[in-house]
């Protein structure tokens, strides 16, 4: 199973919602979280409803840690990998 | 001198008409906003009737990135504070945000989003609980949000003294105005018409569980048996009358004075503070029962707190002294939305030369109450007293005068 961008951006919105001068169909998978407008607060709870659906878990920073989509994606894509392969 | 607070914008959400306009016109009218409740299903509960805000749909209002972590009540006052401003004619971004402060009142906080989440926690687990639930239901957070999306950094806070609180809070807005900051986003929503905000609510004991929305909640009558809740209230943009008159701004009134009290202990044979609460306003108006031209009471629906009402302002104003009137008979009871309604509804009615009237209601004779019922009173209107009482002996009054 793979975690992809469009699934992280079907999830940020529900979580999250979009700020509205943000386009997040551009180029945003090296852009800063705060560039695109999310707070902690709000990646807080993307990270939860990430680890509901995929059934993976973070530690506690790491989603706070991940400055951008990409690194997010690459925490996720490690999780469902270890997953994957327990 | 200390500066003068002045309303110089309204922003109204009511059971009985979204926006300014649409109020005032269904309140002179005396159409009501309470019917069955419509927001989920109270078939089961003793209580049926509210009054609701009908027709708002947030997502026509708000960004998508404010809906996932705001009650209902918070997107009313959202909505209700950019009303307010547009209102007043004040571009935030344009403004220094330390000239600019956020006080609301709040009788409960988000009770509907504060639900959802517990449903979620005791359904599903912890792990489903929305990381927003941590602010989205507390009393402070309409303040906060107002706060945020406008730029507003000036001193700000929020006022819990249930309904009294909705004229506390605009009494701590010409505090801070008095202190020095110029602009002050004031009055309150509240909104908890959810099953636990209505069980919460019905242990109270003082909700109406007539099922005629004509007969449920008439204060000062003989009937009255309770009150119907009902969601909403106003925002006001409150400024330094200088500031206000520098950029060109024209004043709906002047917030003349305010009173507050607290009831001694009940079983203690001392009067409660009701009366004293409106001395105090009028003495911080420098005004004489006299110069009162119309009183917007509190009105609870309860023999006993309709007699304590009436007595207290028999003992100011004399028998059948003053003009008094209770449009939210046509709303119900906002809780901390309700006195800064009011305080919307006391300006307009300066503005109009109308009392609006108190709906539904034959006034018990021996109150000694001028009650204007039926409809709208044309009078000359310069001074009003808005009177609210909090749940546990709070009790407030504001005296709002005509701008100059």
């Amino acid at each position: 199973m793979q975690f992809t961008l469009d699934d992280l951006k079907r999830i940020l919105l529900e979580s999250a919602g979009a700020d509205e001068s943000v386009d997040l169909d551009g180029d945003i998978l090296d852009r800063r979280w705060d560039e695109l407008g999310y707070e902690s607060l709000a990646l807080l709870e993307t990270g939860s409803r990430i680890e509901r659906e995929y059934g993976v878990s973070f530690d506690e920073t790491a989603v706070t840690e991940a400055e951008t989509p990409r690194a997010l994606l690459e925490i996720v894509n490690a999780q469902l990998g270890a997953s994957t392969a327990a | 001198m200390s500066p003068i607070a002045v309303i110089t914008g309204l922003g109204v959400a009511a059971p009985n008409g979204l926006g300014v306009k649409e109020f005032w016109t269904a309140t002179l009218r005396g159409e009501s906003g309470i019917g069955r409740i419509e927001r989920f299903d109270a078939s089961r509960y003793p209580a049926r009737l509210a009054g609701q805000v009908r027709g708002f749909v947030a997502e026509e209002h708000l960004p998508s990135r404010l809906l996932p972590q705001t009650d209902r009540m918070t997107r009313l006052a959202l909505v209700a504070a950019d009303w307010a401003l547009e209102d007043a004619g004040v571009r935030p971004d344009e403004l220094p945000p330390y000239d600019m402060g956020v006080v609301t009142a709040s009788s409960c906080g988000g009770f509907e989003f504060g639900q959802n989440e517990l449903r979620n926690l005791w359904s599903k687990g912890s792990q489903y609980v929305s990381a927003y639930q941590s602010f989205a239901w507390f009393y402070a957070v309409n303040s906060g949000q107002i706060s945020i999306r406008n730029g507003m950094k000036g001193p700000s806070g929020v006022v819990v003294s249930d309904q009294a609180g909705g004229l506390d809070a605009v009494a701590q807005a010409r505090r801070q105005i008095r202190r020095g900051t110029p602009l002050i986003v004031s009055g309150s929503v509240d909104a908890s018409i959810c099953p636990w905000g209505w069980v919460a609510q019905l242990a109270g004991g003082r909700l109406s569980t007539s099922e005629d929305p004509a007969r449920a909640y008439v204060p000062f009558d003989a009937r009255a048996c309770g009150h119907v809740p009902g969601e909403g209230g106003a925002i006001l943009v409150v400024e330094d009358a200088e500031a206000a008159r520098r950029r060109g701004a024209r004043p709906y009134g002047e917030i003349a004075g305010y009173g507050s009290t607290f009831d001694p202990r009940p079983d203690s044979g001392r009067e409660r503070g009701l009366r004293r609460a409106i001395e105090l306003a009028l003495a911080d108006a420098g005004i004489d029962a006299g110069d009162v031209d119309v009183v917007f009471a509190d009105a609870a629906a309860l023999p006993a707190e309709d007699r304590a009402e009436a007595e207290a302002l028999t003992a100011v104003f004399g028998t059948r002294g003053v003009p008094v009137t209770a449009p939210k008979t046509m709303t119900g009871r906002l809780y901390s939305g309700a006195a800064p309604l009011d305080l919307a509804a006391a300006v307009l009615s300066l503005a109009d030369g109308q009392i609006p009237p108190t709906v539904n209601v034959r006034p018990v004779a021996d109150y000694g109450l001028d009650l204007v019922t039926g409809a709208p009173r044309p009078a000359e209107l310069r001074t009003a007293l808005v009177l609210a009482r909090g749940h546990g002996g709070f009790n407030s009054a504001m005296v709002v005068r005509a701008a100059a």
